[in-house]
């Protein structure tokens, strides 16, 4: 039997314009987080992740992929199949704003709610929604995060390696500031 | 044969047991599961930290294990009624055991018991034929993941094209 085989925490997915990105395209720094829009250390983490973006705006982008954990948050599949309808309308990190700012309010009732603030259809996108139109998209981002040595939510990986430190503003910017090249 | 960290290692045959897996004493064991890989989590206790929950994390990733038709079966020395619980709380839908009684006994030897009176975080993949192909002990607070897991299913696979069964 060959050498056993290490448990390895780095992105094995690489970055490529199918991703969700926000920030400049050409950052030297990529910040790849897998989230749940139902996860309560998800939503802790969003103001921060958003003050990183705006204090590095030259430096760095952030990648956002699906890691919803459905036997924990029994909305967070939904949400991010909706994410995916605004995405699919260009409208991604809007509605991506409106979950993390709304996590109280994720029941369909709100939801819909949400989608018709952001200002989308939504009659139109629970239509696509309920037959999972982009469910396979959430599933590619949640495969690809456990390959990838994704433990929980929210994981990072700040380049390839997979953040391991806690997520407050100072930490990140250091861990940020630390990969820049 | 177990390695410098005491875990069970690669090429054992997996030391046969049953455990308790539900509160009306049915006993689980992976013997019980030949023919299909068989993935052993131990891990501390239940009840440590929300979101970051490997066992939580494992159910989630339950369609993966599956594409291999792997069994999952995890291991901590709490009662049956912790575990049951525990699963609920977290929507657990794969068997706990409980090595409560004699405590510890499946994690002892398997080389995963700690001197505090837990499993360690170990990780033991069991091929179809029930030699163990995989191991790894994590630090208690470090969730492993499945990536591991999922690596050491890919290459049972590869394996088993070359090794009729």
């Amino acid at each position: 039997m060959s050498t056993p085989l290490q448990v390895t925490a780095r992105l094995r997915v690489p970055v490529t314009e199918t991703d969700h990105i926000r920030g400049p395209l050409d950052a030297p720094v990529t910040i790849v987080q897998y989230g749940d829009f139902q996860c309560p250390y998800c939503g802790a983490a969003h103001p921060n992740l958003t003050e990183v973006l705006r204090q590095r705006q030259d430096t760095v982008r952030l990648v956002y992929r699906h890691f919803p954990i459905t036997n924990l948050h029994p909305y967070a599949e939904r949400a991010a199949e909706v994410a995916e309808a605004a995405g699919r309308r260009d409208r991604f990190w809007e509605m991506h704003d409106w979950l993390y700012e709304h996590q109280d309010q994720l029941d369909p009732v709100h939801l819909s709610l949400g989608v018709a603030q952001v200002g989308l259809p939504p009659d139109e996108i629970d239509a696509e929604v309920d037959r999972h139109a982009y469910g396979d998209r959430v599933r590619h981002d949640f495969t690809g995060g456990i390959r990838s040595g994704v433990n929980g939510t929210p994981t990072l990986f700040i380049g390839d390696h997979r953040h391991e430190g806690p997520l407050d503003l100072p930490t990140l910017l250091t861990a940020v500031d630390t990969t820049t090249p | 044969m177990t390695g410098p960290d005491g875990l069970i290692r690669p090429g054992t045959p997996a030391p046969e047991f049953t455990l308790p897996a539900t509160p009306d004493g049915r006993r689980t064991g992976p013997g019980q599961f030949r023919g299909r890989p068989v993935v052993l989590a131990f891990y501390p206790a239940d009840w440590s930290p929300v979101c970051g929950d490997q066992m939580a994390l494992y159910q989630a990733a339950m369609p993966e294990f599956e594409r291999y038709d792997a069994v999952v079966l995890g291991v901590s020395v709490d009662s049956l009624w912790s575990h049951r619980a525990f699963a609920e709380a977290r929507g657990v839908r794969f068997p706990l055991l409980s090595d409560f009684e004699p405590k510890g006994e499946v994690a002892r030897v398997y080389g995963a018991y700690t001197p505090q009176g837990q499993a360690g975080r170990a990780l033991v993949v069991l091929d179809p034929a029930g030699t163990v192909t995989w191991s790894y002990l994590s630090p208690a607070e470090v969730n492993p993941g499945a990536d591991g897991i999922l690596d050491a299913l890919d290459q049972l696979g590869t394996e088993r094209q070359v090794v009729a069964r």
